[in-house]
């Protein structure tokens, strides 16, 4: 991040403990999709339970990274990239711990499958899931080297991710009109792929924030790199 | 270069004796806008502002190359009367310094040397210049009191209402604020964005918060070399240039 040294060492020191928070952040939510989702394959009402006990760590150290963000506007007023920086850090906080909150809405989901008997194995949706992880993985590693061409790459992969979904939801329609039995199970299944195909963007929103950090242009509402200069 | 602009540098070095202050500077000032300069002691920002109004003349030993164009003239030319650049170019100082005289007294000096003699004149021109200096309902009963009794803050709207007495048509302020506390700063602050309404303002900063507050435009200069002049949100949020960013960053030495 910061290849120059702040002349104030303390600031520096804030900087870092932000960006180190956000990363901690990333690998706890991460940590409870892979979770969620071996929880999901494996039909493991234990690990499932973990995800949605461990989301609190998660919530704690959302608050704490904003915290951070405030103290540091407030304090600091921070002007150009580290400005970009706090901005972009303010909102991957928020992607992070709505990715939380959709693994607990996964592992919340598997629960209610472990009660039912197996609809059938699952295909697309563990490469749902993935391509979505991978796709966090990279949003954060753009975040640490950023790195605006892998970045990219995360928001070009979310399409994917959106394919799939309808995938997913066309194989078990087919499922429910078959019969109607496996409407209660196929919902579920659905909502999970749903909540996948929510990941996926929030990985591509942090990857739009890594492009703004470094850049300076916003491509949130955009589809290409080519951005519209909105301060040129 | 721009229609709007007022005042066109161009090509300008400058040296006090053997040093070099400034290095190949060219950059317009545009009407009714308000531009910053900053950059670290010793840059050249100030020495900039002094040039415009022609206030370096009075240091010896120094010298300009290049031209400086206000209103389609260069200022340096030999037949240009620096008394009256100075008329039209005002300056606020980083030190309030009013004059040892009466509140009313500080705003005629200038008008009356200038051959205003009217009485009645003299009353309209003070009232209008210490209500565009929002200092008109603090002082309105007491303008016979000497200047030195008001606040500093007070003092420095006294000051920006004297350079207003003389109907400039720019503003120049080196750290108008420097020696003020928060709430006169803010007073200040206020006042310049409601001056460029009709006045053009040219101020001299080292918080750069205040340059991100007030300007519009905002020069960055170092070592004499102006290296970035864009508009204040693009200077604060993306600038151009790494030294811009290192130094705003406070990355800087």
């Amino acid at each position: 991040m910061v290849d120059r040294r702040h002349t104030s060492t303390h600031y520096e020191k804030e900087l870092k403990e932000l960006k180190d928070g956000l990363l901690y952040l990333g690998g706890l939510a991460e940590n409870a999709i892979k979770n969620a989702l071996q929880a999901l394959v494996e039909r493991n009402s234990e690990l499932a339970r973990m995800v949605i006990a461990d989301d609190a760590a998660i919530d704690q150290l959302d608050s704490e990274n904003e915290d951070r963000c405030i103290r540091i506007l407030a304090l600091r007023q921070p002007a150009a990239r580290d400005l970009r920086f706090i901005a972009t850090a303010i909102k991957i906080n928020g992607h992070l711990e709505r990715i939380g909150d959709m693994a607990v809405n996964i592992a919340e989901k598997v629960l209610l499958l472990n009660e039912e008997p197996q609809l059938k194995p699952y295909v697309d949706i563990p490469r749902m899931a993935e391509i979505t992880q991978k796709m966090i993985r990279q949003s954060l590693d753009s975040l640490i080297r950023e790195d605006v061409d892998l970045a990219d790459q995360v928001r070009r992969e979310d399409e994917n991710v959106d394919n799939l979904n309808e995938q997913v939801f066309r194989e078990l329609l087919t499922f429910m009109i078959q019969d109607p039995r496996t409407i209660r199970t196929a919902l579920l299944i659905m909502q999970i792929a749903k909540n996948l195909e929510r990941i996926s963007d929030h990985a591509e929103g942090i990857a739009d924030m890594v492009i703004y950090l470094v850049t300076g242009k916003s491509v949130r509402h955009n589809d290409s790199l080519e951005p519209k200069g909105r301060m040129a | 270069m721009k229609n709007n602009s007022i005042i066109d540098v161009v090509d300008v070095d400058f040296y006090y004796g053997t040093f070099q202050a400034l290095t190949d500077i060219t950059m317009n000032f545009e009407k009714n806008e308000v531009t910053a300069l900053i950059g670290p002691s010793g840059c050249g920002k100030s020495t900039l502002l002094r040039l415009l109004n022609r206030m370096n003349d009075l240091i010896d030993g120094s010298r300009l190359v290049g031209q400086v164009i206000f209103e389609d003239r260069n200022i340096y030319a030999a037949d240009v009367d620096p008394v009256e650049v100075r008329r039209r170019i005002g300056m606020v100082f980083q030190k309030p310094n009013p004059f040892p005289k009466s509140i009313f007294d500080n705003i005629t000096y200038g008008p009356k040397l200038h051959g205003v003699r009217k009485k009645r004149d003299l009353e309209d021109l003070v009232e209008a210049s210490l209500r565009q200096a929002v200092l008109w309902e603090e002082v309105k009963d007491i303008l016979n009191r000497s200047a030195m009794t008001l606040s500093g803050g007070q003092q420095q709207r006294l000051c920006i209402a004297r350079a207003l007495a003389m109907k400039p048509d720019v503003v120049l302020m080196d750290e108008p604020t420097s020696a003020l506390d928060p709430i006169s700063t803010a007073k200040i602050e206020e006042l310049i964005d409601e001056l460029k309404e009709n006045y053009t303002i040219i101020i001299v900063t080292h918080n750069m918060q205040q340059a991100a507050r007030v300007s519009g435009k905002t020069g960055f200069f170092y070592l004499g070399r102006l290296i970035e002049f864009n508009s204040t949100e693009k200077i604060f949020t993306n600038p151009d240039e790494k030294q811009t960013e290192d130094y705003i960053t406070g990355r800087f030495g």
